[in-house]
């Protein structure tokens, strides 16, 4: 791998790559002393360009445990709006001898324009409603632990389909590993031709989550939505969102994962955001493992 | 399991490699007899068994680890704590650039603050990997002792460690590869190859 930035373009083999490093990057956190030799004098440096507290946090501390140097960049402050300027700015970076960036930005695109024009190794954390591959990575290492394998799994995703680019990097990501992805959510926000992607669209909970296995549940996205895409808040909990009797709907043991920061009340019940089926916080943990994994492979330099 | 002219290459230490053909130089009964006299000399060593740990190499150091902790049981009448180490995220060569070699987990059962922990690999070949080794266990707590056992010690060391328990020496080319490798009827035997 030279450059992470979405799911959509690796191979099944770099998936699982991943996900088999991935393992044995879980068990450093699990020491009293979480930390490794592997990536001493390396810088990483974190251009959050869009708001982030899980996903900035779990690159920084992830790039620690190997014992890189971690720097944060952040917006606040300065007028990085126009593409010119970013590129400058990650050349800037380059020329410090950062040896990777990890570039989340609004707008989509971003991280794909600065690999083209820097000789470093970029990961994409997230950008616009495009990809957030370390998230997907990092989801089907939760559903691995729980389930062995993906293969023949039903999985379905709920929420604001449109506007997620944890839902886009999720279906690519199960599908390879030969999950049968289900998406569900209101026709506002369902993107037309979703089925090219080889999932299949439902519009309501009662159609969508009988036989599955997992239900991912989108957090929904009150500062992407400028305008309304659904009447209310309540109506979209009674109708999408997750609780005793949608839970039920799916099999008795499925598991719920959710991007997160959740919405309680919202796409998802207090009740069950907290209790046995929720892998949520396993999430967090292992996006620390996954985020190693993918550093430790990309600083190599090889394929 | 091989040690290559790429001294640390853990990789490719798998036990289950294809059989080169390559001269046989520790049969499975060799290599029974070698395990039980490292078990002897272990315990002999120790003044007190009861804070002894096996910490295998992975991968190449566990099954003469597996053997080694058998015989010490039977003969200390004990349970004996046993932990396997990669040492991939240690090795002095993932500092460079190339493709990444694969870690796999440790394990590392009890913690080993105050214990004697005997390292146990199939090869002793440059000590690169020994040495990578004894910065992951501290790691896990400051041992009382560090002591390392080998089924088999080639020569050419390139670091200065020395080794407290040897199955066989085996004079070696530098070039020459010694794989424990496990047979079709899944017996051990170490080959050079």
């Amino acid at each position: 791998m030279r450059h992470l930035l979405g799911i959509e373009h690796m191979s099944r083999d770099e998936i699982e790559r991943v996900l088999e490093t991935s393992e044995a990057m879980l068990e450093i956190s699990q020491r009293e002393i979480k930390r490794v030799p592997t990536l001493r004098g390396r810088t990483v440096i974190n251009v959050f360009l869009e708001s982030s507290t899980r996903t900035r946090v779990s690159f920084e501390i992830a790039a620690k445990r190997l014992s890189a140097d971690a720097i944060n960049v952040t917006r606040a402050g300065s007028s990085l709006s126009k593409a010119e300027t970013l590129a400058d700015m990650a050349r800037n970076l380059a020329a410090m001898s950062a040896d990777v960036l990890v570039v989340r930005d609004s707008v989509a695109g971003v991280p794909h324009m600065l690999a083209e024009r820097v000789r470093v190794p970029v990961v994409n954390a997230g950008d616009g409603c495009h990809e957030h591959p370390t998230q997907a990575l990092l989801d089907a290492f939760t559903l691995r632990q729980s389930l062995g394998s993906l293969e023949g799994r039903v999985v379905a995703i709920v929420g604001d389909i449109s506007h997620s680019r944890v839902a886009r990097s999720d279906i690519y990501c199960f599908t390879k590993l030969g999950a049968e992805v289900r998406v569900a959510g209101p026709p506002t926000m369902m993107p037309a031709g979703i089925e090219a992607l080889g999932v299949k669209p439902y519009f309501s909970m009662e159609e969508a989550l009988p036989g599955a296995d997992v239900i991912v549940m989108l957090r929904i996205q009150q500062e992407r939505l400028a305008g309304a895409l659904f009447p209310s808040v309540r109506e979209y909990a009674r109708t999408f969102g997750l609780n005793a009797r949608t839970l039920a709907l799916a099999k008795p043991d499925a598991i719920v994962l959710h991007p997160g920061p959740i919405n309680r009340g919202v796409e998802i019940a207090s009740d069950i955001a907290d209790a046995e089926p929720s892998r949520i916080l396993d999430q967090v943990t292992n996006g620390v493992a996954v985020r190693m994994a993918v550093l430790y492979l990309l600083t190599g330099g090889g394929t | 399991m091989s040690k290559s002219t790429e001294p640390t290459r853990a990789a490719d230490r798998t036990p289950e490699r294809e059989l080169a053909p390559g001269r046989v130089v520790l049969d499975a009964a060799g290599i029974q007899r070698a395990t039980t006299r490292i078990a002897h000399e272990i315990l002999e060593r120790q003044a007190d068994v009861t804070d002894l740990v096996i910490v295998a190499i992975v991968r190449g150091g566990e099954p003469v680890a597996k053997l080694v902790a058998a015989q010490l049981e039977q003969l200390s009448l004990r349970k004996i704590p046993q932990g396997a180490l990669d040492i991939t995220l240690y090795r002095d060569d993932v500092v460079a650039r190339g493709v990444r070699p694969m870690p796999r987990p440790t394990r590392m059962p009890v913690s080993l603050e105050g214990k004697r922990v005997v390292l146990v690999d199939d090869v002793m070949f440059t000590g690169r990997t020994v040495r990578a080794a004894m910065d992951a266990i501290l790691d896990f707590g400051r041992p009382a002792a560090i002591q390392v056992a080998t089924l088999v010690d080639r020569g050419h060391r390139e670091l200065p460690i020395k080794v407290d328990f040897v199955g066989k020496n085996i004079p070696t080319a530098r070039a020459e590869q010694v794989v424990l490798r496990s047979r079709a009827d899944g017996e051990l035997e170490v080959a050079i190859v």
